[in-house]
Protein backbone atom coordinates (compact mmCIF):
# COMPACT_ATOMS: atom_id res chain seq x y z
CA UNK A 1 0.00 0.00 0.00
CA UNK A 2 1.27 3.48 -0.81
CA UNK A 3 1.70 6.07 1.87
CA UNK A 4 -1.46 8.17 2.41
CA UNK A 5 -1.26 11.82 1.38
CA UNK A 6 -3.01 12.86 4.57
CA UNK A 7 -3.29 10.81 7.69
CA UNK A 8 -5.20 12.07 10.72
CA UNK A 9 -5.12 9.98 13.86
CA UNK A 10 -7.37 10.91 16.73
CA UNK A 11 -7.13 14.64 16.06
CA UNK A 12 -8.54 16.97 18.72
CA UNK A 13 -8.96 20.71 18.56
CA UNK A 14 -10.63 23.20 20.91
CA UNK A 15 -11.21 26.93 20.78
CA UNK A 16 -11.07 27.85 24.44
CA UNK A 17 -13.74 25.72 26.07
CA UNK A 18 -15.41 24.76 22.81
CA UNK A 19 -14.21 21.39 21.61
CA UNK A 20 -14.57 21.44 17.82
CA UNK A 21 -12.75 18.28 16.72
CA UNK A 22 -13.16 15.23 18.92
CA UNK A 23 -10.94 12.51 17.60
CA UNK A 24 -10.88 12.64 13.81
CA UNK A 25 -9.42 9.62 12.01
CA UNK A 26 -9.01 9.99 8.28
CA UNK A 27 -6.78 8.70 5.53
CA UNK A 28 -6.61 10.36 2.15
CA UNK A 29 -4.98 8.33 -0.61
CA UNK A 30 -2.83 10.11 -3.20
CA UNK A 31 -4.47 11.11 -6.51
CA UNK A 32 -7.92 10.71 -4.99
CA UNK A 33 -10.77 13.13 -4.33
CA UNK A 34 -11.85 13.05 -0.72
CA UNK A 35 -15.13 14.78 0.11
CA UNK A 36 -16.25 16.04 3.50
CA UNK A 37 -19.90 16.84 4.10
CA UNK A 38 -21.75 17.78 7.24
CA UNK A 39 -23.89 20.46 8.86
CA UNK A 40 -22.60 23.96 9.51
CA UNK A 41 -20.48 24.16 12.65
CA UNK A 42 -19.51 20.49 12.60
CA UNK A 43 -15.78 21.34 12.33
CA UNK A 44 -15.16 20.77 8.60
CA UNK A 45 -13.34 24.07 8.03
CA UNK A 46 -11.39 23.68 11.25
CA UNK A 47 -10.17 20.26 10.21
CA UNK A 48 -9.15 21.55 6.79
CA UNK A 49 -7.28 24.43 8.40
CA UNK A 50 -5.44 22.02 10.67
CA UNK A 51 -4.08 20.21 7.63
CA UNK A 52 -2.03 23.24 6.57
CA UNK A 53 -1.45 24.34 10.14
CA UNK A 54 -3.56 27.49 9.98
CA UNK A 55 -4.84 25.99 13.24
CA UNK A 56 -2.78 24.00 15.73
CA UNK A 57 -4.16 20.66 16.83
CA UNK A 58 -4.33 19.94 20.57
CA UNK A 59 -3.95 16.17 20.54
CA UNK A 60 -3.49 13.33 18.09
CA UNK A 61 -1.33 13.23 15.00
CA UNK A 62 -1.71 14.78 11.62
CA UNK A 63 0.72 14.01 8.82
CA UNK A 64 0.89 15.12 5.20
CA UNK A 65 2.88 12.83 2.93
CA UNK A 66 4.40 11.16 5.96
CA UNK A 67 5.56 14.42 7.55
CA UNK A 68 3.97 15.68 10.78
CA UNK A 69 2.26 19.03 10.24
CA UNK A 70 3.87 21.84 12.26
CA UNK A 71 6.15 19.63 14.37
CA UNK A 72 9.48 17.87 14.18
CA UNK A 73 9.71 14.57 15.98
CA UNK A 74 13.04 14.00 17.67
CA UNK A 75 13.73 11.37 20.30
CA UNK A 76 10.06 10.70 20.92
CA UNK A 77 9.42 14.40 21.58
CA UNK A 78 7.50 16.85 19.44
CA UNK A 79 9.28 20.15 18.75
CA UNK A 80 7.34 23.07 17.38
CA UNK A 81 8.53 24.03 13.92
CA UNK A 82 9.93 27.47 13.24
CA UNK A 83 7.76 29.78 11.15
CA UNK A 84 10.03 29.29 8.15
CA UNK A 85 9.63 25.52 8.20
CA UNK A 86 5.86 25.64 8.63
CA UNK A 87 5.71 28.04 5.68
CA UNK A 88 7.78 25.59 3.65
CA UNK A 89 5.30 22.80 4.45
CA UNK A 90 2.37 24.97 3.40
CA UNK A 91 3.89 25.61 -0.01
CA UNK A 92 3.06 22.05 -1.00
CA UNK A 93 -0.58 22.42 0.05
CA UNK A 94 -2.93 24.63 -1.95
CA UNK A 95 -6.04 26.06 -0.35
CA UNK A 96 -9.18 27.50 -1.90
CA UNK A 97 -11.54 29.47 0.31
CA UNK A 98 -15.26 29.97 0.27
CA UNK A 99 -14.75 33.74 0.00
CA UNK A 100 -12.00 33.53 -2.70
CA UNK A 101 -9.64 35.87 -0.79
CA UNK A 102 -7.94 37.11 -3.94
CA UNK A 103 -5.52 39.98 -3.41
CA UNK A 104 -7.58 42.97 -4.59
CA UNK A 105 -4.60 45.26 -5.18
CA UNK A 106 -3.05 42.92 -7.73
CA UNK A 107 -4.20 41.94 -11.19
CA UNK A 108 -5.29 38.39 -11.93
CA UNK A 109 -1.82 37.65 -13.24
CA UNK A 110 -0.25 39.34 -10.22
CA UNK A 111 -2.30 37.13 -7.90
CA UNK A 112 -1.14 33.97 -9.63
CA UNK A 113 2.52 35.01 -9.88
CA UNK A 114 2.90 36.48 -6.39
CA UNK A 115 3.82 33.38 -4.39
CA UNK A 116 6.02 31.59 -6.95
CA UNK A 117 8.12 34.75 -7.33
CA UNK A 118 8.24 35.98 -3.75
CA UNK A 119 8.01 32.71 -1.84
CA UNK A 120 9.82 30.26 -4.09
CA UNK A 121 12.06 32.90 -5.63
CA UNK A 122 11.47 31.68 -9.17
CA UNK A 123 12.41 33.69 -12.23
CA UNK A 124 9.67 35.94 -13.53
CA UNK A 125 9.75 34.61 -17.08
CA UNK A 126 9.26 31.02 -15.96
CA UNK A 127 6.43 31.96 -13.63
CA UNK A 128 4.76 34.06 -16.30
CA UNK A 129 4.70 31.13 -18.67
CA UNK A 130 3.25 28.80 -16.04
CA UNK A 131 0.70 31.39 -14.86
CA UNK A 132 -0.47 31.97 -18.42
CA UNK A 133 -0.95 28.25 -18.94
CA UNK A 134 -2.84 27.92 -15.66
CA UNK A 135 -5.13 30.81 -16.52
CA UNK A 136 -5.81 29.21 -19.87
CA UNK A 137 -6.59 25.99 -18.06
CA UNK A 138 -9.24 27.72 -15.92
CA UNK A 139 -10.51 29.63 -18.95
CA UNK A 140 -9.44 33.11 -17.94
CA UNK A 141 -6.62 33.93 -20.33
CA UNK A 142 -8.50 37.04 -21.48
CA UNK A 143 -8.85 38.39 -17.91
CA UNK A 144 -5.16 38.29 -16.97
CA UNK A 145 -4.78 42.03 -16.61
CA UNK A 146 -8.07 42.68 -14.83
CA UNK A 147 -8.37 43.31 -11.12
CA UNK A 148 -10.41 40.83 -9.05
CA UNK A 149 -13.16 43.41 -8.44
CA UNK A 150 -13.82 43.40 -12.18
CA UNK A 151 -14.58 39.65 -12.24
CA UNK A 152 -17.67 37.60 -11.41
CA UNK A 153 -17.61 35.31 -8.39
CA UNK A 154 -17.09 32.23 -10.50
CA UNK A 155 -14.20 33.84 -12.33
CA UNK A 156 -12.63 34.96 -9.04
CA UNK A 157 -12.81 31.45 -7.65
CA UNK A 158 -11.19 30.05 -10.79
CA UNK A 159 -8.37 32.58 -10.37
CA UNK A 160 -8.02 31.44 -6.75
CA UNK A 161 -7.63 27.87 -7.95
CA UNK A 162 -5.00 28.93 -10.50
CA UNK A 163 -3.20 30.91 -7.78
CA UNK A 164 -2.98 27.83 -5.59
CA UNK A 165 -1.89 25.62 -8.49
CA UNK A 166 0.91 28.03 -9.38
CA UNK A 167 2.81 26.73 -6.35
CA UNK A 168 2.63 23.22 -7.83
CA UNK A 169 1.06 21.70 -4.71
CA UNK A 170 0.81 17.99 -4.06
CA UNK A 171 -2.48 18.43 -2.23
CA UNK A 172 -5.39 20.83 -2.71
CA UNK A 173 -7.84 21.80 0.02
CA UNK A 174 -11.21 23.24 -0.99
CA UNK A 175 -13.41 24.79 1.69
CA UNK A 176 -16.91 25.09 0.23
CA UNK A 177 -15.54 26.63 -2.97
CA UNK A 178 -18.97 27.18 -4.52
CA UNK A 179 -21.04 28.18 -1.48
CA UNK A 180 -20.64 31.92 -2.07
CA UNK A 181 -21.56 31.70 -5.76
CA UNK A 182 -24.79 32.42 -7.60
CA UNK A 183 -26.29 29.09 -8.73
CA UNK A 184 -25.53 29.67 -12.41
CA UNK A 185 -21.81 30.18 -11.62
CA UNK A 186 -21.33 26.99 -9.60
CA UNK A 187 -20.89 24.79 -12.67
CA UNK A 188 -17.86 26.60 -14.10
CA UNK A 189 -15.93 26.17 -10.83
CA UNK A 190 -16.92 22.52 -10.43
CA UNK A 191 -15.82 21.88 -14.02
CA UNK A 192 -12.35 23.20 -13.24
CA UNK A 193 -12.20 21.02 -10.14
CA UNK A 194 -13.36 18.00 -12.10
CA UNK A 195 -10.58 18.48 -14.66
CA UNK A 196 -8.09 18.85 -11.84
CA UNK A 197 -9.27 15.55 -10.38
CA UNK A 198 -8.93 13.86 -13.77
CA UNK A 199 -5.35 15.11 -13.94
CA UNK A 200 -4.64 13.20 -10.76
CA UNK A 201 -4.50 15.95 -8.12
CA UNK A 202 -5.10 14.83 -4.55
CA UNK A 203 -8.03 16.88 -3.31
CA UNK A 204 -9.92 17.28 -0.07
CA UNK A 205 -13.22 19.00 -0.78
CA UNK A 206 -15.63 20.32 1.82
CA UNK A 207 -18.83 20.75 -0.15
CA UNK A 208 -22.60 20.82 -0.23
CA UNK A 209 -22.61 19.81 -3.90
CA UNK A 210 -23.77 16.21 -3.53
CA UNK A 211 -23.74 15.58 -7.27
CA UNK A 212 -20.10 16.58 -7.46
CA UNK A 213 -19.29 14.30 -4.51
CA UNK A 214 -21.12 11.44 -6.13
CA UNK A 215 -19.59 11.85 -9.58
CA UNK A 216 -16.04 12.96 -8.77
CA UNK A 217 -15.45 11.80 -5.20
CA UNK A 218 -13.45 8.65 -4.45
CA UNK A 219 -14.22 8.71 -0.74
CA UNK A 220 -16.58 10.66 1.46
CA UNK A 221 -17.00 11.32 5.16
CA UNK A 222 -19.98 12.77 6.95
CA UNK A 223 -18.95 14.90 9.93
CA UNK A 224 -21.20 16.05 12.74
CA UNK A 225 -20.36 17.52 16.12
CA UNK A 226 -16.60 17.20 15.62
CA UNK A 227 -16.56 13.50 14.79
CA UNK A 228 -16.69 11.44 11.62
CA UNK A 229 -20.09 9.80 11.78
CA UNK A 230 -19.96 7.80 8.59
CA UNK A 231 -17.52 7.22 5.78
CA UNK A 232 -17.23 5.23 2.61
CA UNK A 233 -17.74 5.35 -1.11
CA UNK A 234 -19.69 8.57 -1.92
CA UNK A 235 -22.31 6.75 -4.00
CA UNK A 236 -23.02 4.29 -1.17
CA UNK A 237 -23.11 6.84 1.64
CA UNK A 238 -25.25 9.30 -0.27
CA UNK A 239 -27.79 6.80 -1.57
CA UNK A 240 -27.79 4.42 1.37
CA UNK A 241 -26.74 6.19 4.61
CA UNK A 242 -26.40 3.88 7.61
CA UNK A 243 -26.63 6.38 10.46
CA UNK A 244 -29.65 8.32 11.60
CA UNK A 245 -27.71 11.62 11.68
CA UNK A 246 -26.50 11.14 8.12
CA UNK A 247 -30.03 10.35 6.96
CA UNK A 248 -31.43 13.48 8.65
CA UNK A 249 -28.71 15.67 7.15
CA UNK A 250 -29.09 14.26 3.66
CA UNK A 251 -32.86 14.56 3.74
CA UNK A 252 -32.38 18.29 4.33
CA UNK A 253 -29.80 18.98 1.62
CA UNK A 254 -30.78 16.60 -1.16
CA UNK B 1 -37.17 42.43 -25.91
CA UNK B 2 -40.76 42.99 -27.04
CA UNK B 3 -42.21 43.52 -30.50
CA UNK B 4 -40.82 47.03 -30.94
CA UNK B 5 -37.23 45.71 -30.97
CA UNK B 6 -37.84 45.49 -34.72
CA UNK B 7 -37.85 49.28 -34.88
CA UNK B 8 -34.14 49.37 -34.01
CA UNK B 9 -32.39 51.46 -31.40
CA UNK B 10 -34.40 54.58 -30.50
CA UNK B 11 -32.85 58.03 -30.73
CA UNK B 12 -30.71 59.03 -27.72
CA UNK B 13 -32.60 61.11 -25.15
CA UNK B 14 -32.07 64.86 -25.44
CA UNK B 15 -33.86 66.28 -22.42
CA UNK B 16 -33.98 69.89 -21.22
CA UNK B 17 -31.83 69.92 -18.05
CA UNK B 18 -33.39 70.91 -14.71
CA UNK B 19 -32.87 74.60 -13.94
CA UNK B 20 -31.28 75.57 -10.64
CA UNK B 21 -32.18 79.24 -10.02
CA UNK B 22 -31.06 78.96 -6.35
CA UNK B 23 -27.54 78.07 -7.43
CA UNK B 24 -27.29 81.12 -9.65
CA UNK B 25 -28.40 83.42 -6.82
CA UNK B 26 -25.89 81.83 -4.43
CA UNK B 27 -23.10 82.08 -6.99
CA UNK B 28 -23.88 85.75 -7.52
CA UNK B 29 -23.81 86.54 -3.79
CA UNK B 30 -20.53 84.70 -3.31
CA UNK B 31 -18.96 86.47 -6.28
CA UNK B 32 -19.92 89.91 -4.94
CA UNK B 33 -18.57 89.10 -1.45
CA UNK B 34 -15.33 87.83 -2.96
CA UNK B 35 -14.84 90.97 -5.03
CA UNK B 36 -15.45 93.12 -1.93
CA UNK B 37 -12.92 91.14 0.07
CA UNK B 38 -10.24 91.28 -2.61
CA UNK B 39 -10.83 95.00 -3.07
CA UNK B 40 -10.52 95.63 0.68
CA UNK B 41 -7.31 93.65 0.94
CA UNK B 42 -5.63 95.17 -2.09
CA UNK B 43 -6.49 98.79 -1.39
CA UNK B 44 -5.68 98.70 2.33
CA UNK B 45 -2.20 100.19 2.45
CA UNK B 46 -1.58 98.68 5.89
CA UNK B 47 -1.06 95.31 4.29
CA UNK B 48 2.14 96.75 2.82
CA UNK B 49 2.04 94.54 -0.24
CA UNK B 50 5.16 96.14 -1.62
CA UNK B 51 6.99 95.33 1.61
CA UNK B 52 5.76 91.75 1.48
CA UNK B 53 6.86 91.39 -2.12
CA UNK B 54 10.26 92.77 -1.20
CA UNK B 55 10.90 90.07 1.39
CA UNK B 56 8.90 87.18 -0.09
CA UNK B 57 11.90 85.91 -2.05
CA UNK B 58 14.57 87.26 0.24
CA UNK B 59 17.45 84.82 0.56
CA UNK B 60 16.81 84.27 4.26
CA UNK B 61 13.09 83.62 3.68
CA UNK B 62 13.87 81.14 0.91
CA UNK B 63 16.35 79.43 3.22
CA UNK B 64 13.59 79.27 5.85
CA UNK B 65 11.16 77.76 3.33
CA UNK B 66 13.73 75.13 2.42
CA UNK B 67 14.37 74.31 6.06
CA UNK B 68 10.64 74.01 6.72
CA UNK B 69 10.26 71.57 3.83
CA UNK B 70 13.34 69.62 4.92
CA UNK B 71 12.11 69.40 8.53
CA UNK B 72 8.67 68.30 7.34
CA UNK B 73 10.12 65.63 5.10
CA UNK B 74 12.52 64.12 7.61
CA UNK B 75 10.16 64.37 10.58
CA UNK B 76 7.46 62.58 8.58
CA UNK B 77 10.00 60.00 7.42
CA UNK B 78 10.95 59.26 11.03
CA UNK B 79 7.29 59.32 12.00
CA UNK B 80 6.15 56.92 9.28
CA UNK B 81 8.97 54.40 9.65
CA UNK B 82 8.85 54.36 13.43
CA UNK B 83 5.05 54.46 13.29
CA UNK B 84 4.93 51.29 11.19
CA UNK B 85 7.32 49.56 13.58
CA UNK B 86 5.25 50.66 16.60
CA UNK B 87 2.02 49.54 14.92
CA UNK B 88 3.45 46.09 14.25
CA UNK B 89 4.73 45.96 17.83
CA UNK B 90 1.28 46.85 19.17
CA UNK B 91 -0.29 44.03 17.19
CA UNK B 92 2.28 41.54 18.49
CA UNK B 93 1.05 38.68 20.64
CA UNK B 94 4.02 39.20 22.98
CA UNK B 95 2.67 41.39 25.82
CA UNK B 96 6.10 42.90 26.54
CA UNK B 97 6.46 44.07 22.94
CA UNK B 98 2.94 45.44 22.61
CA UNK B 99 3.21 46.96 26.08
CA UNK B 100 6.39 48.82 25.16
CA UNK B 101 4.70 50.27 22.09
CA UNK B 102 1.69 51.26 24.15
CA UNK B 103 3.90 53.04 26.67
CA UNK B 104 5.71 54.93 23.92
CA UNK B 105 2.43 56.09 22.41
CA UNK B 106 1.05 57.00 25.82
CA UNK B 107 4.01 59.26 26.58
CA UNK B 108 4.58 60.87 23.19
CA UNK B 109 0.93 61.44 22.41
CA UNK B 110 0.08 62.57 25.91
CA UNK B 111 2.51 65.47 26.17
CA UNK B 112 2.60 68.67 24.07
CA UNK B 113 4.98 68.56 21.13
CA UNK B 114 6.39 71.96 22.12
CA UNK B 115 7.37 70.54 25.50
CA UNK B 116 9.00 67.56 23.78
CA UNK B 117 10.95 69.90 21.49
CA UNK B 118 12.18 71.94 24.44
CA UNK B 119 13.10 68.78 26.35
CA UNK B 120 15.24 67.53 23.45
CA UNK B 121 16.81 70.95 23.05
CA UNK B 122 17.71 71.20 26.71
CA UNK B 123 18.49 67.57 27.39
CA UNK B 124 21.98 68.79 28.25
CA UNK B 125 20.63 70.23 31.47
CA UNK B 126 19.38 66.80 32.55
CA UNK B 127 22.22 64.68 31.17
CA UNK B 128 25.26 66.93 30.57
CA UNK B 129 27.07 64.06 28.88
CA UNK B 130 25.73 61.08 26.98
CA UNK B 131 27.70 57.87 26.83
CA UNK B 132 27.57 54.26 25.85
CA UNK B 133 28.75 51.61 28.25
CA UNK B 134 27.88 48.96 30.80
CA UNK B 135 25.51 50.29 33.49
CA UNK B 136 27.60 51.22 36.59
CA UNK B 137 30.61 49.83 34.75
CA UNK B 138 33.01 50.71 32.00
CA UNK B 139 32.17 53.60 29.70
CA UNK B 140 33.15 53.04 26.08
CA UNK B 141 32.30 56.42 24.78
CA UNK B 142 30.91 59.69 26.01
CA UNK B 143 30.32 63.18 24.64
CA UNK B 144 28.77 66.47 25.62
CA UNK B 145 25.03 66.27 25.02
CA UNK B 146 24.96 69.62 23.27
CA UNK B 147 27.49 68.43 20.68
CA UNK B 148 25.52 65.26 20.08
CA UNK B 149 22.13 66.93 19.83
CA UNK B 150 22.43 70.26 18.05
CA UNK B 151 19.36 72.28 17.12
CA UNK B 152 18.62 70.27 14.00
CA UNK B 153 18.72 66.95 15.83
CA UNK B 154 16.56 68.29 18.64
CA UNK B 155 14.05 69.54 16.08
CA UNK B 156 13.94 66.25 14.20
CA UNK B 157 13.79 64.16 17.37
CA UNK B 158 11.04 66.29 18.85
CA UNK B 159 8.90 66.35 15.72
CA UNK B 160 9.65 62.85 14.43
CA UNK B 161 9.26 60.91 17.67
CA UNK B 162 6.02 62.71 18.46
CA UNK B 163 4.71 62.05 14.97
CA UNK B 164 5.55 58.35 15.25
CA UNK B 165 3.05 58.01 18.08
CA UNK B 166 0.25 59.39 15.90
CA UNK B 167 1.37 57.54 12.77
CA UNK B 168 1.44 54.22 14.61
CA UNK B 169 -2.25 54.57 15.44
CA UNK B 170 -3.02 55.44 11.84
CA UNK B 171 -1.02 52.48 10.54
CA UNK B 172 -2.59 50.16 13.09
CA UNK B 173 -6.08 51.22 12.00
CA UNK B 174 -5.01 50.57 8.41
CA UNK B 175 -3.70 47.09 9.17
CA UNK B 176 -6.85 46.21 11.10
CA UNK B 177 -8.99 47.37 8.18
CA UNK B 178 -7.62 44.62 5.94
CA UNK B 179 -9.79 41.50 5.89
CA UNK B 180 -8.35 38.56 7.82
CA UNK B 181 -8.93 36.32 4.82
CA UNK B 182 -6.13 38.18 3.07
CA UNK B 183 -3.36 37.19 5.46
CA UNK B 184 -4.91 33.74 5.70
CA UNK B 185 -4.69 33.27 1.93
CA UNK B 186 -1.11 34.55 1.96
CA UNK B 187 -0.16 32.25 4.82
CA UNK B 188 -1.72 29.30 3.00
CA UNK B 189 0.49 30.12 0.01
CA UNK B 190 3.52 29.71 2.24
CA UNK B 191 4.27 33.36 2.87
CA UNK B 192 5.89 34.31 6.17
CA UNK B 193 4.36 36.95 8.45
CA UNK B 194 6.78 39.65 7.33
CA UNK B 195 6.29 38.92 3.63
CA UNK B 196 2.51 38.88 4.10
CA UNK B 197 2.68 42.23 5.84
CA UNK B 198 4.89 43.77 3.18
CA UNK B 199 3.24 42.39 0.06
CA UNK B 200 -0.39 41.84 1.02
CA UNK B 201 -1.51 43.69 4.14
CA UNK B 202 0.34 47.03 4.07
CA UNK B 203 -0.41 47.81 0.39
CA UNK B 204 -4.11 47.36 1.12
CA UNK B 205 -3.86 49.20 4.41
CA UNK B 206 -2.47 52.18 2.47
CA UNK B 207 -5.96 53.11 1.33
CA UNK B 208 -6.86 53.77 4.94
CA UNK B 209 -3.41 55.09 5.90
CA UNK B 210 -2.79 57.66 3.16
CA UNK B 211 -5.58 60.22 3.75
CA UNK B 212 -4.84 60.79 7.45
CA UNK B 213 -1.10 60.72 6.67
CA UNK B 214 -1.63 63.55 4.20
CA UNK B 215 -3.39 65.37 7.00
CA UNK B 216 -0.48 64.68 9.31
CA UNK B 217 2.02 65.95 6.73
CA UNK B 218 0.15 69.21 6.26
CA UNK B 219 -0.16 69.54 10.00
CA UNK B 220 3.57 68.80 10.35
CA UNK B 221 4.46 71.51 7.86
CA UNK B 222 2.85 74.03 10.17
CA UNK B 223 4.04 72.42 13.39
CA UNK B 224 7.63 72.89 12.23
CA UNK B 225 7.11 76.56 13.08
CA UNK B 226 7.43 75.50 16.73
CA UNK B 227 11.10 74.71 16.29
CA UNK B 228 11.70 78.46 16.22
CA UNK B 229 11.81 77.92 19.99
CA UNK B 230 14.49 75.21 19.92
CA UNK B 231 15.86 77.37 18.34
CA UNK B 232 16.17 76.24 14.79
CA UNK B 233 16.03 78.41 11.73
CA UNK B 234 12.93 77.58 9.73
CA UNK B 235 10.54 79.88 7.90
CA UNK B 236 8.79 81.48 10.87
CA UNK B 237 12.09 82.10 12.66
CA UNK B 238 13.43 83.90 9.60
CA UNK B 239 10.28 85.99 9.25
CA UNK B 240 10.41 86.90 12.92
CA UNK B 241 13.98 88.04 12.37
CA UNK B 242 12.80 90.33 9.61
CA UNK B 243 9.93 91.90 11.48
CA UNK B 244 11.94 92.52 14.62
CA UNK B 245 14.09 94.70 12.36
CA UNK B 246 11.36 96.33 10.28
CA UNK B 247 8.43 96.31 12.74
CA UNK B 248 6.12 95.20 9.91
CA UNK B 249 4.63 92.37 11.94
CA UNK B 250 1.32 91.76 10.15
CA UNK B 251 2.61 91.97 6.58
CA UNK B 252 5.41 89.55 7.39
CA UNK B 253 3.07 87.10 9.12
CA UNK B 254 0.71 87.22 6.13
CA UNK B 255 3.63 86.64 3.82
CA UNK B 256 4.69 83.63 5.88
CA UNK B 257 1.10 82.32 5.79
CA UNK B 258 1.04 82.63 2.01
CA UNK B 259 4.19 80.55 1.88
CA UNK B 260 2.65 77.92 4.14
CA UNK B 261 -0.50 77.92 2.01
CA UNK B 262 1.52 77.45 -1.16
CA UNK B 263 3.39 74.51 0.35
CA UNK B 264 0.28 72.81 1.76
CA UNK B 265 -1.44 73.20 -1.63
CA UNK B 266 1.38 71.32 -3.29
CA UNK B 267 1.16 68.61 -0.63
CA UNK B 268 -2.61 68.28 -1.16
CA UNK B 269 -2.09 67.74 -4.88
CA UNK B 270 0.50 65.08 -4.16
CA UNK B 271 -1.89 63.40 -1.72
CA UNK B 272 -4.61 63.23 -4.39
CA UNK B 273 -2.38 61.28 -6.74
CA UNK B 274 -1.07 58.96 -4.02
CA UNK B 275 -4.62 58.12 -2.95
CA UNK B 276 -5.54 57.44 -6.55
CA UNK B 277 -2.54 55.10 -6.87
CA UNK B 278 -3.55 53.01 -3.87
CA UNK B 279 -7.19 52.81 -4.99
CA UNK B 280 -6.11 50.39 -7.72
CA UNK B 281 -8.22 47.26 -7.64
CA UNK B 282 -10.67 48.46 -5.03
CA UNK B 283 -12.50 50.74 -7.41
CA UNK B 284 -13.71 49.36 -10.69
CA UNK B 285 -12.72 52.55 -12.47
CA UNK B 286 -10.28 55.07 -11.05
CA UNK B 287 -11.57 58.62 -10.52
CA UNK B 288 -10.30 60.99 -13.23
CA UNK B 289 -7.27 63.15 -12.55
CA UNK B 290 -8.00 66.90 -12.42
CA UNK B 291 -6.47 67.23 -15.88
CA UNK B 292 -8.73 64.50 -17.28
CA UNK B 293 -11.75 66.05 -15.55
CA UNK B 294 -10.93 69.44 -17.05
CA UNK B 295 -10.67 67.92 -20.51
CA UNK B 296 -14.01 66.10 -20.33
CA UNK B 297 -15.88 68.99 -18.76
CA UNK B 298 -14.63 71.90 -20.82
CA UNK B 299 -13.32 70.40 -23.99
CA UNK B 300 -15.78 67.53 -24.33
CA UNK B 301 -13.03 64.94 -24.84
CA UNK B 302 -13.24 61.78 -22.84
CA UNK B 303 -10.63 59.10 -22.26
N1 LIG C 1 -11.12 30.83 15.46
C1 LIG C 1 -12.19 30.35 16.14
N2 LIG C 1 -12.41 30.73 17.41
C2 LIG C 1 -13.47 30.26 18.10
N3 LIG C 1 -14.36 29.39 17.61
C3 LIG C 1 -14.20 28.96 16.35
C4 LIG C 1 -13.12 29.43 15.54
N4 LIG C 1 -13.21 28.84 14.33
C5 LIG C 1 -14.30 28.05 14.37
N5 LIG C 1 -14.90 28.11 15.58
C6 LIG C 1 -16.09 27.36 16.01
O1 LIG C 1 -15.84 26.00 15.76
C7 LIG C 1 -17.00 25.37 15.32
C8 LIG C 1 -16.74 24.63 14.02
O2 LIG C 1 -16.49 25.60 13.02
P1 LIG C 1 -16.13 25.22 11.54
O3 LIG C 1 -14.97 24.33 11.54
O4 LIG C 1 -16.01 26.50 10.79
O5 LIG C 1 -17.43 24.43 11.07
P2 LIG C 1 -17.93 24.10 9.60
O6 LIG C 1 -16.87 24.47 8.64
O7 LIG C 1 -18.22 22.64 9.62
O8 LIG C 1 -19.18 24.87 9.41
C9 LIG C 1 -18.08 26.42 15.21
O9 LIG C 1 -18.88 26.36 16.37
C10 LIG C 1 -17.32 27.69 15.20
O10 LIG C 1 -18.05 28.73 15.78
MG1 LIG D 1 -16.92 25.94 7.11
Amino acid sequence: MTQPMVKAENVYKSFGRLEVLKGINIEVAPRKVFCIIGPSGSGKSTFLRCINHLEKIDAGRLAVNGELVGYHERGGLLHEMRERDVAAQRRKIGMVFQSFNLFPHMTVLGNVMEAPINVRGEAKAIVLERATKLLERVGLEDKMNNYPSQLSGGQQQRVAIARALAMEPELMLFDEPTSALDPELVGEVLDVMRKLAEDGMTMIVVTHEMNFAREVGDALVFMDGGVVVESGNPRDVLSNPQHERTKTFLSKVL
Amino acid sequence: MSSNSTQGRPEAIRAVPVRHPGRWVAAGVIAILAIMAVHAVITNTRFHWAEQAKYAFDASVIAGVKTTLMLTFFSMLIGVVLGIILAIMRLSSNPLVSGAAWLYIWIFRGTPVLVQLLVWASLGALFPTLGLGIPFGHLFFSARTFDLIPGLAAALLGLGLNEAAYMSEIVRAGILSVDEGQSEAATALGMTKMLTLRRIVLPQAMRVIVPPTGNETISMLKTTSLVAYVPYYELLFKVQNIYTRTYQVMPMLIMASLWYLAMTSILMTGQYYIERHFARGSLRTLPPTPVQRFRTRFLGISG
